[in-house]
């Protein structure tokens, strides 16, 4: 079940030049899974429609000290339009609109995939790492983790991620792990998965679904669209599919009720 | 208090309803809505067979406004029937859908398919590009809206609702060729056709370039077409674009709407139908108004 509520931001901080991570208060907390995100609202008038922010960790779920207490939510994301700068200009106290929790995670992925010794291969790339620190928390199997940054000056989550599995870096620059992309970083590495999830901008997940097609190997990717209502309703975020899919008769799936999170194979990416 | 009103014989327990396209069949929203509460809910757009509409992205925000170009994807007829209308018959609401098609054959398919459904009403979308007049719609062309709503009255089992493009010249001419050949109300506005430019990657946002426009910034121009059109004729008008809460309501019913529609209000807040009925109904309590009727039209 969904609800819309308002919010009570605990905490907030600049991890990184444009990246901010904001803890808030909120009862979507009992009911997220790793994957899902928030619609979060502007307070002006002028911007009608929420921003779908990822949930990045649930407390509760994970082992730092942020997350012990329940009933929050942790979000980080990138400043990029007036949206997100409102957002990052809030502080502790102040009140945020979110309707949640959205999409269907990666859950019904793990339910199938994951056992105790299931090797698991988490890749964020950008902005998409940070779903993947509340999916290593909830994963409980042997995690490894590929974060692809634009630059080493510019890293954020990388402690969080060291919690849960060792952590390869790839940098578009090279000024921090393997110079390339995280497709590099793993050949380098030379990793090998039972399952792999990812989520970052789309031609890094179209190396994804290469990689894992070439290789067998599951794969699940979360997907970004522009939203407009963010429950299913408007049909403004799909994305393209392999088959014709069940709910809509056409190629086309939406990103906010049937993902985001998508086996590699359902999507055209 | 009496708030019901009636439209070609359909009763609607209060003006409120959907605007097409923006709550889907009410599923979704019947997460945050009673839909019982709703004077009625209309559906989104739905044509003869499924159709895929446009690629993404669809959707843009704009000042106090929203562009989409989704191009009225939906499942088809069929899929149409068998699931949302199921869905909407446990609902105690009145429930209007919303017809598109790119031919006259087309329009007539879908009509004649609904035909003995217990649907309450149809709106016909005549926004949709037409492929054979030219990509030009049904509804920005005289004598092609004479002809289509001709054509679909004689074929309606239920009552139809024309929905009227803003995108004219003259939209109180458009209402009265709609009257003038058996429409039973007209509903407008659909949305203005905008566009948006991202001007560091020097290209259009949507990917079909142009979008309809929506939201708050155009309730002026929605309340000046639905005070035109209602002056024009005097079969029922349904107005909307723009509403979010009772007082942009009151607006429209004031300028001669019968009943309204709230859009893209439901983006923001999945509550805002129910909102506005509450608000309307306040309204009413603190300024004495017994029937919602003694405020249609009464700015003139
Ligand atoms: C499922 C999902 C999860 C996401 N998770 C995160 C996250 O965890 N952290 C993060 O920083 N960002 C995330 N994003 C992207 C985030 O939604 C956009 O960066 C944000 O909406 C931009 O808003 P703005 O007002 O700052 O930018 P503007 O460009 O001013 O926004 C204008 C409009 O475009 C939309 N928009 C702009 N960029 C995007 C985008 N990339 N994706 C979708 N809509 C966009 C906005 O929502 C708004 O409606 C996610 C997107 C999706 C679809
Ligand atoms: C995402 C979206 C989809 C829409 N789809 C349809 C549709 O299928 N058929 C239709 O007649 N109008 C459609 N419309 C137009 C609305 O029903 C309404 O006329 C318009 O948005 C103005 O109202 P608003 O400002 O309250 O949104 C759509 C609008 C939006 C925003
Ligand atoms: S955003 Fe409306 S259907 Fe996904």
């Amino acid at each position: 079940m969904k609800i819309k509520e308002t919010a009570t931001i605990i905490s907030q901080e600049c991890l990184c030049e444009g990246v901010y991570s904001m803890w808030l208060a909120t009862s979507i907390a009992k009911k997220a899974q790793a994957g899902q995100f928030v619609s979060v609202y502007s307070n002006s008038d002028a911007r009608l429609l929420p921003r779908p922010i990822s949930i990045c960790e649930i407390a509760g779920a994970g082992d730092g000290a942020d997350t012990k207490i329940p009933g929050r939510i942790r979000l980080v994301y990138r400043t990029v339009g007036e949206g997100t700068r409102e957002f990052s200009r809030m502080s502790a106290g102040d009140k945020l609109e979110i309707l949640g929790p959205n999409g269907n995670g990666f859950l019904p992925a793990l339910r199938e995939e994951i056992r105790p010794g299931t090797k698991a291969l988490l890749i964020g790339g950008g902005i998409g790492i940070p779903p993947m620190v509340g999916l290593a928390a909830q994963l409980g199997c042997d995690v490894t983790i590929v974060a692809g940054y634009r630059t080493g000056k510019e890293m954020f989550l990388t402690e969080e991620l060291e919690r849960y599995g060792k952590l390869y870096i790839s940098t578009d620059d090279g000024s921090a792990g393997t110079k390339g992309c995280v497709i590099d970083a793993i050949e380098e590495a030379g990793l090998n998965a039972d399952v792999i999830f990812s989520c970052g901008p789309r031609p890094m997940l179209r190396g994804v679904k290469d990689f894992s097609l070439s290789r067998s190997i599951p794969s699940y990717v979360s997907m970004e669209e522009r939203m407009a209502c963010g429950v299913g309703a408007c049909l403004g975020c799909v994305c393209s599919a392999e088959d014709v899919d069940d709910h809509s008769k056409v190629k086309n799936k939406r990103v906010c009720v049937d993902g985001p999170v998508f086996e590699v194979s359902e999507v055209v990416l | 208090m009496n708030t019901s009103v009636v439209i070609a014989g359909v009763k609607l327990k209060n003006p409120v309803m959907t605007a097409s396209g923006t709550f889907g069949s009410g599923m979704e929203y019947s997460e945050f809505v009673d839909l019982n509460r709703l004077g009625a809910v209309v559906t989104k757009g739905v044509s003869l067979t499924p159709w895929e509409g446009n690629p993404t992205p669809r959707i843009a925000e704009v000042y106090g406004g929203m562009l989409n170009a989704i191009g009225l994807q939906n499942p088809g007829i069929d899929t149409f029937i068998k699931r949302d209308l199921e869905f909407l018959k446990n609902c105690d609401t009145t429930v209007i859908v919303n017809v598109c098609g790119k031919t006259m054959e087309e329009y007539i398919g879908v009509v004649e398919r609904l035909a003995d459904t217990d649907v309450d009403m149809l709106e016909i979308n005549v926004s949709c590009p037409n492929v054979k007049e030219g990509a030009i719609a049904f509804g920005q062309n005289p004598e092609a809206l004479a002809k289509i709503t001709k054509a679909l009255k004689e074929k309606a089992k239920q009552p139809i609702i024309m929905k009227l493009s803003p995108n004219v010249t003259d939209i109180a001419l458009m209402a009265k060729i709609c009257e003038d050949n058996g429409a039973d109300a007209v509903s407008l506005i659909n949305t203005i056709t905008g566009m948006k430019i991202d001007i560091n990657r020097r290209s259009f946002v949507l990917a079909n370039r142009t979008g309809g426009m929506s939201g708050p910034a155009v309730k002026p121009v929605a309340v000046r077409m639905v005070y035109q059109a209602a002056q024009a004729v005097s079969i029922p008008v349904i107005g909307m674009g723009g509403i979010v809460t009772a007082e942009d309501a009151l607006e429209f019913i004031m300028a001669g709407a019968t009943a309204v529609a709230v859009g893209c209000a439901n983006f923001t807040d999945p509550y805002a139908t129910v909102k506005v009925i509450e608000g309307i109904e306040k309204y009413m309590t603190d300024n004495n108004v017994e029937d919602v009727k003694e405020l249609t039209g009464c700015v003139r």
